[in-house]
């Protein structure tokens, strides 16, 4: 088909052309030549060559070997056409100009050496590109994401649509890489030093008109609305008129590619010149990094490392740099681990369970508390009609407020206007009663974790809605099948647990009971996804998958805090690990009433093996008020308008109270991060053992998306394959020795340990 | 009678009309307009009410109505003046008509004017009303700017100080950033898109040429002018301006040349659009006025009516994407409900916002896809033949005083179906907010 296209292409040509260049003549013959090509095509449009990019296996365009190939001949044959004086650079798909390399070009790789071999195929083909007598536009519509950002940026011009789909980006840092092809050298010249420091270090995406002032377009263009063709289909073919304008101005003079300086540029590009501003700025961000990331993550100091050489040793050394320091990222553990999250996500995205039979068009939320109205504000705004029900006015419009904050803060970051809002609050309910439950498709509970109250519900929900309706719970902790024994309808019940702040926390964990039918999980995972969640779905049990891995890790923690561990140390000592959240903040964060609960039940429920840190240290902490963050008080003392907190000064009398002596034999900074990370890895595997989970690879996306597990590690999962199960077992036994059962490895892990075959991921 | 000229012969006699049984027939009786001219001209110190005055009295004047035979006036605007905002009712007092004659104002942006006639078309059929004075007026020369709204507040805040600290604590709290004032601009509130931009971005859609535009704006212009200089745009009332010279012609008609218009630069959408300002209608002074009555009453009052006023459609959709679609919309609409087609309509007046939205909009109609992907129809009307459309100019050459237009609209029809000699004709026009309206209109038999 592109093949036949690419004929036509060819047959649109005027036999005046043919004669003018008999090349392209020749090449017309050679049908193989042509059929064979079936991700890059072009048309030549009087004197222009639009290339067309449609990778015909996927979604997306990827800068695939094939696509690189494709794209290098396709490239030769317009150098050759005499006829043609310009180019325009397409992407045929709707939402996508290319997203980026192919990952797994890079992981079949086995060397760095390879990989720095990629690198420079990559840097030579844009250097060609950059270097085109010819001018190439980029016509940019829909993601235009690492290797596909450094292509357009190789190009001479760019011209990007406005649509919220156009996004520009070098997410490389997030899969602990770095831009591999040209990307390093190219930014900075392009948008200034701190600019593509900022781009390429944090990977964030940007919007067409933040590209356009920046520098990184050079003009935009507006999507269109309905006409004689899909709105879509017409955007694009009215990016490429407008490119092809370009194209022909850039060709006779009327758009110049120099552009004028303005006074800050000359004064900015000034500065920028001496030297001892550079190293500043060298400095400064290094220290940023450093203090990022704790040094666990070599991509950013790998990509300042090579900006740096490009900069100060010329374009020959940045090259270079920037392909061997590619190879050697690729390799790094950090970057395997970051990749597997990133298909893990991928995968996570997926409903594995079908299309539900209904969708849910009304969704009904119990309790407008902090859980409740978060899950609304992220329901409101996708199409769905949402009841937020509570007991109280005052809990009511503490909730409708949240919603209304919340989408009032994505005015001010420009991602919505004000008239969406409003549109999108209008799908908003607030109530105190059932009124309009007969309507619901899903009821989600979020009311106080407690059973007696989850069971009073779920009998007056049961009472006023339809049979077909779902009722979820989100609890924590709370066993799903315990709460179901109220239903009449256990098939649809099911739990979805969310996490705080709903908007923020990527993660939502459903939990299905042997009796919760496959429909409804469909359902739930369904609304889980609109709402932009990444899902796993788990077994039942005490605190599910989740909440299990955490309470061991926070026992562990509260002991070490009473062997006279300060809760600075205890921080230091775990996000040291990686953790983005030391474990005495996040107990802060979860709520200390919270933790202490769950330690409670979860130690009820599982025996002395939960054990660790005595639970009445969180009790009394509760009985004196420190229930945290939201109290003001926990681990920390919390000053409203101020983001630095000191020690709760009360908290040291009463650990002195439950004081333990530490053994030094288990107590060094790394044994107690080893305490802390290997009963926490202990209890996911055991997790994977009992079928709790479905694969490691929920295990780790869940692991790391809902609890903060050191993403530079990957998951538990991940890290035991890269750590060695046998290290992991050896270390444990040592802490078994002193602290008992708690720290006895299962036999998921021993099965591991004693067979370093077997992984977790392949 | 000439065989040259079959065509009145039969038209003289219809031999089937919309008139249905147990609907009141209603009819325009008369519709009067002042000059439109250019915002910041010859009006340029006058108000709006000042506008509506002469366009009431002008109809006064042309139709010999005693002042007090009218039970109702309603009018037209878009951007209000705040200190007569029901303007209808100061427009009639002033003009000179019974203080007993109750007025009021209506809104929808650019068919503000048919909206005040369709209103008085329903007070007639509910048997509230026989005699109807509709209009519209619009007035750009000078619009409502306001206070920032923190220095609204401030100063709203000073009226209720009670002692001089407080007075001076809020004088103090004035700062520059308050000082910024708030202009009105033609924008829509929900999109925050201005109507030039979204016109350009529609043109696109439809595939609309510069080319195109600027030719049919080029037609406008040259059509207007013919009308003007044969004396066809009889509507036009001559109004002397206090303090100025007495106005009597449109000021807007430029016929120029394809060149010239191709020099000009997009005016939105920069530097690829192709909305200028030449192929856009410009802010314009203006009001209008008609009057409508039952049937029965005109007759009985002695008037020879020019037409009867038909079915009409009220429609609307996505305001962002679909901002100036209103005829494509609304012209399969009114001729469903009339139970005519394209080919029975004699003549197309077409409110011309811009020649890209006229075009998109005829596109429209044209094309089968968009019938049945955006109207759930099957097939398409068709587009008017353009022998039939706007052939006295249109908006982008007369002008376009947003809540006047609608009357100009429907006052052409009735003097070009008088003047050509045609049955039916079909009002059709866009409005801000996504709306649209289109109208049919019937020949009343001379």
């Amino acid at each position: 088909m592109a093949g036949v296209r690419a004929l036509g292409a060819l047959s649109r040509i005027t036999a005046r052309r043919y004669v003018l260049s008999g090349k392209i003549v020749l090449n017309s013959f050679d049908l193989s030549f042509f059929l064979a090509r079936t991700h890059v095509n072009y048309e030549v449009k009087e004197d222009v060559a639009v290339i067309r990019m449609n990778d015909p296996n996927s979604k997306v365009n990827t800068l695939s070997v094939r696509m690189q190939n494709e794209m290098i001949e396709v490239f030769n044959e317009v150098l050759a056409n005499d006829a043609v004086h310009s180019a325009v650079l397409i992407s045929s798909k709707p939402g996508c100009f290319i997203a980026g390399a192919d990952i797994n070009m890079i992981q079949a790789c086995n060397t760095s050496e390879e990989v720095t071999k990629l690198s420079q195929e990559g840097q030579k083909m844009f250097e060609r590109i950059e270097k085109s007598p010819k001018p190439i536009v980029a016509a940019i519509n829909g993601s235009c994401l690492g290797g596909g950002l450094e292509f357009a940026i190789a190009c001479q011009y760019r011209v990007a649509t406005k649509s919220k789909k156009t996004v520009l980006g070098t997410p490389e840092v997030m899969l602990g890489l770095l831009p591999g092809a040209g990307g390093t050298q190219r930014l900075p010249k392009m948008v200034g030093i701190p600019g593509a420091f900022d781009m390429m270090l944090t990977g964030r995406n940007i919007k067409a008109d933040k590209a356009k002032k920046m520098g990184l377009v050079h003009q935009l263009v507006d999507p269109l609305g309905p006409g004689l063709k899909s709105p879509e289909e017409r955007t694009i073919e009215y990016l490429e008129e407008v490119a092809i304008q370009c194209a022909r101005g850039i060709v006779h003079k009327k758009i110049l590619l120099t552009k004028k300086k303005g006074m800050m540029q000359k004064v900015q590009d000034y500065v920028m010149g001496i030297a001892f501003v550079r190293q500043q700025i060298y400095k400064n961000v290094n220290g940023k990094v450093m203090k990022m990331s704790k040094g666990l993550y070599p991509a950013p100091l790998k990509i300042i490392e090579s900006v740096k050489a490009g900069l100060e040793q010329g374009p020959d050394s940045g090259y270079l740099a920037e392909a061997q320091n590619f190879g050697k990222l690729a390799m790094t553990s950090e970057s395997n681990a970051l990749i597997g999250l990133y298909h893990g996500q991928v995968a996570c995205k997926k409903n594995r369970f079908g299309v539900p039979e209904r969708p849910v068009k009304n969704l009904a939320i119990l309790g407008a508390g902090l859980m409740g109205a978060g899950i609304a504000q992220v329901t409101v705004d996708k199409g769905i009609h949402t009841v937020l029900k509570d007991t109280t006015v005052e809990g009511l419009s503490r909730g409708q407020q949240q919603v209304y904050k919340g989408l009032n803060d994505k005015i001010k970051k420009k991602a919505i206007t004000s008239f969406e809002r409003d549109s999108t609050l209008s799908s908003l309910t607030g109530q105190l009663d059932y009124s309009g439950f007969e309507k619901a498709d899903m009821v989600i509970e979020a009311v106080f974790e407690d059973i007696n109250i989850k069971h009073r519900v779920i009998k007056e929900v049961e009472a006023v809605i339809p049979p077909h309706c779902i009722f979820a719970t989100n609890t924590s902790a709370l066993p799903i099948k315990d709460i179901a024994a109220a239903s009449m309808r256990p098939e649809k019940v099911i739990g979805m647990h969310y996490f705080s702040p709903v908007d923020k926390m990527q993660l939502l964990e459903i939990i299905t009971t042997d009796k919760t039918s496959k429909d409804t999980t469909a359902s739930a995972v369904a609304v889980g996804l609109k709402q932009g969640k990444v899902i796993i779905v788990v077994g039942d049990g005490p605190g599910f998958y989740t909440t299990r891995c955490l309470a061991p890790m926070l026992a562990e923690a509260v002991r070490v805090l009473q062997e006279g561990v300060n809760p600075k140390k205890l921080d230091a000592l775990t996000t040291g690990f990686g953790f983005p959240v030391g474990a005495a903040t996040l107990a802060d964060e979860v709520g200390i009433d919270v933790a202490a609960h769950v330690a409670e039940d979860l130690g009820k429920a599982f025996g002395s093996r939960f054990g660790g840190g005595n639970v009445d240290v969180l009790k009394t902490m509760v009985e004196r008020g420190f229930k945290g963050r939201k109290s003001g008080k926990g681990c920390y003392v919390y000053t409203p308008g101020l983001k630095s907190k000191d020690v709760n000064p009360d908290i040291d009398d009463l650990l002195e109270k439950f004081k333990l002596t530490p053994n030094p034999s288990v107590s060094s900074d790394s044994d107690v991060q080893y305490r802390l990370v290997s009963r926490f890895v202990n209890e996911a595997v055991m997790c994977l053992q009992e079928g709790i989970l479905n694969g490691p690879v929920e295990g780790d996306i869940g692991a790391v998306f809902g609890l903060g597990f050191p993403p530079c590690l990957g998951g538990p999962f991940r890290f035991v394959d890269t750590f060695g199960a046998d290290k992991l077992v050896e270390k444990m036994r040592r802490y078994e020795e002193v602290y008992g059962n708690h720290f006895t490895p299962c036999q998921l892990l021993l099965d591991h340990a004693k067979d370093s075959n077997k992984r977790f991921h392949k | 009678m000439k065989w040259g000229q079959p065509l009145s012969l039969t038209l003289l006699v219809f031999s089937t009309t919309l008139a249905k049984p147990g609907v009141k027939n209603i009819v325009l009786v008369e519709g009067v307009r002042t000059p439109f001219l250019l915002s910041g001209t010859t009006y340029a110190d006058l108000m709006p009410h000042d506008l509506a005055r002469a366009a009431l009295q002008g109809l006064l004047h042309k139709t010999s109505l005693p002042k007090d035979a009218v039970d109702y006036i309603i009018y037209g605007t878009v951007i209000q003046e705040v200190k007569t905002s029901n303007v209808a009712r100061e427009a009639s007092l002033g003009a000179g008509f019974s203080d007993k004659i109750p007025s009021h104002t209506v809104t929808m942006a650019c068919i503000s004017s048919n909206v005040a006639m369709t209103t008085g078309v329903g007070l007639i059929t509910a048997g509230q009303c026989d005699t109807i004075v509709a209009g519209g007026v619009e007035f750009m020369s000078d619009v409502p700017i306001r206070h920032s709204r923190k220095m609204r507040k401030t100063m709203l805040a000073l009226n209720r100080a009670k002692t001089l600290g407080q007075r001076l604590s809020l004088i103090g709290s004035i700062r520059m950033a308050h000082l910024t004032p708030e202009l009105p601009a033609v924008a829509e509130f929900s999109t925050a898109e201005t109507m030039g931009h979204s016109a350009d971005r529609l043109a696109a859609a439809f595939g609309v040429t510069r080319l195109e535009q600027d030719e049919f704006a080029l037609r406008s212009h040259t059509l207007a002018k013919q009308a003007q200089d044969a004396g066809l745009l009889s509507d036009v009332i001559s109004f002397k301006v206090p303090g100025r010279d007495t106005v009597a012609k449109d000021n807007g008609i430029r016929p120029s040349s394809m060149e010239q218009l191709a020099k000009l630069k997009p005016a939105f959408i920069k530097p690829h659009g192709t909305v200028t300002a030449a192929n856009s209608s410009f802010l314009t002074d203006g009001a209008s006025a008609v009057l409508i009555m039952s049937e029965e009453k005109a007759l009985a009052m002695g008037y020879k009516p020019k037409a009867y006023l038909r079915d009409f459609v009220f429609v609307s959709q996505d305001p962002k994407d679909q901002l100036l679609l209103g005829p494509a919309y609304g012209t399969p609409k009114v001729l469903a409900r009339a139970g005519l087609t394209m080919d029975d309509i004699d003549v197309f007046e077409f409110h011309e916002a811009f020649a890209g939205q006229i075009m998109a909009n005829l596109k429209a109609l044209d094309s089968d896809w968009f019938a049945q992907t955006y109207m759930g129809r099957k097939v398409k009307v068709g587009a008017p033949a353009m022998e039939k459309f706007n052939l006295w100019g249109g908006s982008l050459s007369l002008g376009h005083p947003f809540g006047a237009t609608g009357c100009r609209l429907v006052t052409t029809v009735a003097h070009r179906l008088l003047k050509e000699g045609g049955q039916y004709g079909l009002v059709a026009a866009c409005a801000a907010g996504g709306q649209g309206h289109a109208m049919v209109i019937e020949a009343y038999p001379q």
